[in-house]
């Protein structure tokens, strides 16, 4: 299987440069890919922690540690480092080690725009973190950025837009890089309905990235006009309507979201059937239950403002749209329990990370088709329901499937294994606790507790509590997962693994045909055979 | 990677760049959609922003609509600002007038403007104004106090589901954008 590495000639260089200057100046693919996914873990501890301040000052009823002011920035910036920092970052790291070696190309297309993509989104969160020492505050309006309350934000709004304006062009660029490697970097043979989910997944998200970035970056612009240029895109009293920036933020906001969970559920759909030793179950139906899904975020992104008074009409189109949702949804769930029956199953760390994610997304995607229904929605809107709800989909679910993604091919990428007793003690920690920290926030929610509040009726004091210990718990067990990283990195186990890694993974994917760990360039001859065990 | 390749990753890139400035004036060609789809909708709740000419109607004596009057200020700007009724029950096609009372709580003029929004939106076009302040901007010296009254018409074309139309007004103090437009 190393056939590709004995073929290597004089022109080419051997390795990557020595020192510091290879991070900064690569554009290897692999390199990249680590580069995106140690940011994205480092963004992950960054948000991490302003979560517990958020979880601390909820502890008990009352204003304990933080300012109201100070606490909802924590909300906001929570948020914004969680979403464009951490998961969106860690799919295109991802994305980057990946597709090449699953389509069988020698690198990304446009490997300088990847290098730049990658420190513009250095730049883009060093300036939004940067607003966290500024005069007023970091933004503290929610993620949402809603006029008018955002234009009350002080020194850090231009710095805030700015910092999306290049955390955008950032995406943009890794996805227009995505989108050229898949069309036309494929190996001879990898035809479209040959690639793996992952790959087309990615391919979906990026043209989601291109379609929606770009309206945000206009959102805010408008945003920022109003304030410095006397625009009145959102100011009433000079013709405009506060309630068009949620029109055409949540334009952007729905398919975003799905941008966080489509390349989830590509690598769900990756490591499932390796672990059930089975093809996945439909193959075909998995891609256009993909593109369904990516079709109607975009006709659905009303639901997430049923309560500023739109007629009737508009509020059963935006419900039975969103209700619709749940049918591709459900084929992709039924997809991955088909695969798992009667498979001989194993649990190593990664797949119960993703048999989790489809449990636990499964709870998560029931309550959102419980929001769906707009007369109930009232009762849920903006109380910690809706925090519960999407809560479950990002944690369990797309940061679940990452630690999958992580114990899956860390192996592959470094040579080692991980130590297979912590990663499941580091999996059951995690597991249990999350369920403790997002669970009674429903019962909050249905109860009437407001999201963004730093102090409550104490009528909500128990499970508010019960909450805070389980994000305690779970954020203390992601230090695990940090040591089983580097202990990783640093020899493992000590036990070298084959070249598949995984029983007959080879079958599954390209990139387990190649040897382990990866050398610095792989196929730069093109593959021979393609693999077919995912049809 | 040969030219081949190179040739058609440039072109697919200058496409894909094309879409993405595309949508970037997208998102503001969404402005006009969104001002015209409200306009021929009605869905945001707005009323007409010039005064109609008040005309006999045929007054439905037998109906009752519950009109409700929210008065509210914007960033807490300076005025008090209240009607003098907080709702009342009116006839369709009788007209009826409302007193609102405003005062400037500085000690320097101040240029106010109020918005007006009915809810629930669809009924706003059967909801009619012959006379209202907020048709203009409002000049106030200091520390003035204005009676403003409003004189509206319910028309007896409403929808038998609407009984209670609320219509509220923001006072934005507009003093800062009016002197730098003048400017």
């Amino acid at each position: 299987m190393s056939a590709v590495v004995a073929e290597h000639d004089d022109h080419h260089d051997h390795g990557p440069e020595k020192g510091l200057l290879r991070w900064i100046i690569t554009t290897n693919h692999k390199d990249i890919g680590t580069l995106y996914l140690v940011f994205s873990l480092a963004m992950f501890f960054l948000g991490g922690a302003m979560a517990l301040v958020i979880r601390a000052e909820l502890f008990e009823p009352g204003l304990q540690f933080v300012e109201p002011q100070f606490f909802n920035s924590m909300t906001t910036m929570h948020a914004l480092i969680m979403v464009f920092g951490a998961v969106m970052p860690a799919f295109v790291g991802l994305a980057n080690w990946m597709i090449p070696l699953m389509i069988g190309a020698p690198d990304m297309a446009l490997p300088r725009m990847n290098n730049m993509s990658f420190w513009l989104l250095v730049a883009g969160a060093l300036l939004l973190a940067s607003t966290l020492f500024m005069e007023g505050g970091a933004p503290a309006s929610g993620w949402t950025l809603y006029p008018p309350l955002v234009l009350q934000t002080g020194a850090a709004l231009p710095f805030a837009i700015f910092s999306v304006h290049l955390l955008g062009i950032s995406s943009i660029m890794g996805a227009i890089n995505i989108i050229a490697t898949i069309f036309n970097m494929r190996a001879p043979g990898m035809t479209l309905m040959k690639m793996p989910l992952f790959v087309w997944t990615w391919l979906i998200t990026a043209f989601l990235l291109i379609a929606v970035m770009p309206v945000f970056a206009g959102a805010v612009t408008m945003l920022l006009t109003d304030r410095f240029f006397d625009t009145s895109f959102f100011n009433a009293a000079g013709g405009g309507d506060p309630v068009l920036y949620q029109h055409i933020f949540w334009f952007f906001g729905h398919p975003e979201v799905y941008v966080m969970i489509l390349p989830t559920f590509g690598v769900a759909s990756t490591i499932i059937p390796v672990f059930a030793r089975k093809p996945l179950f439909g193959y075909s139906s998995m891609v256009y239950a993909t593109a369904s899904i990516a079709f109607l975020s975009f006709i659905v992104w009303a639901h997430h403002m049923f309560t500023v008074g739109m007629p009737i009409a508009g509020e059963l189109y935006f419900m039975y749209a969103t209700m619709l949702i749940a049918i591709p949804t459900g084929v992709k769930v039924f997809n991955w329990t088909a695969t798992m029956w009667k498979g001989s199953m194993t649990f190593e760390t990664p797949m119960l990370f993703s048999i989790a994610f489809v449990v636990l997304f499964t709870l998560g995607g029931f309550t959102g088709l419980m929001m769906s229904v707009a007369p109930s929605d009232f009762q849920y809107h903006d109380t910690y329901f809706i925090v519960a709800h999407f809560h479950y989909t990002l944690v369990p679910a797309s940061v679940f499937i990452l630690m999958a993604a992580a114990y899956f091919w860390l192996p592959k990428w470094t040579g080692n294994m991980y130590d297979e007793k912590l990663g499941q003690l580091h999996f059951w920690l995690s597991a249990i606790s999350v369920n403790v920290l997002f669970f009674p926030q429903h019962f909050l929610g249905l109860a009437g507790m407001p999201r963004r509040i730093p102090d409550y009726a104490v009528q909500f004091a128990d499970w508010n509590m019960v909450s805070s210990i389980g994000a305690f718990v779970f954020g203390f067990s992601q230090l695990l997962f940090l040591y089983i990283v580097i202990k990783t990195i640093r020899g493992g186990t000590g036990e070298k693994v084959t070249d598949e890694v995984w029983e007959d993974a080879s079958k599954h994917s390209l990139e387990w045909t190649l040897p382990s760990p990866l050398p610095y360039h792989t196929f730069t001859t093109p593959p021979k055979e393609i693999p077919t065990e995912h049809f | 990677m040969n030219n081949d390749t190179k040739q058609k990753n440039r072109k697919l890139v200058r496409n894909l760049v094309l879409i993405a400035v595309g949508m970037f004036g997208f998102g503001y060609v969404l402005v006009p959609i969104y001002d015209v789809f409200c306009d021929i909708t009605g869905l945001n709740g707005k009323t007409a922003s010039v005064a109609a000419a008040e005309t006999a109607r045929d007054i439905d004596v037998s109906r009752e609509v519950t009109v409700e009057f929210v008065t509210s200020l914007n960033q807490a700007a300076p005025m008090a600002f209240r009607a003098e009724t907080y709702k009342m029950k009116v006839h369709p096609g009788q007209y009826y007038t409302v007193n609102f009372y405003a005062e400037n709580l500085t000690d320097k003029p101040m240029i106010a403007r109020a918005i007006p929004s009915i809810t629930p939106g669809l009924a706003a076009e059967f909801f009619t104004k012959t006379q209202c302040f907020c048709f203009d901007e409002q000049s106030f010296e200091a520390h003035e106090s204005k009676t403003m009254p409003v004189r509206f018409v319910v028309d007896p074309k409403l929808p038998k589901k609407y009984k209670i139309i609320t219509l509220a007004y923001t006072f934005f103090d507009n003093t800062e954008l009016t002197a730098k437009k003048q400017k």
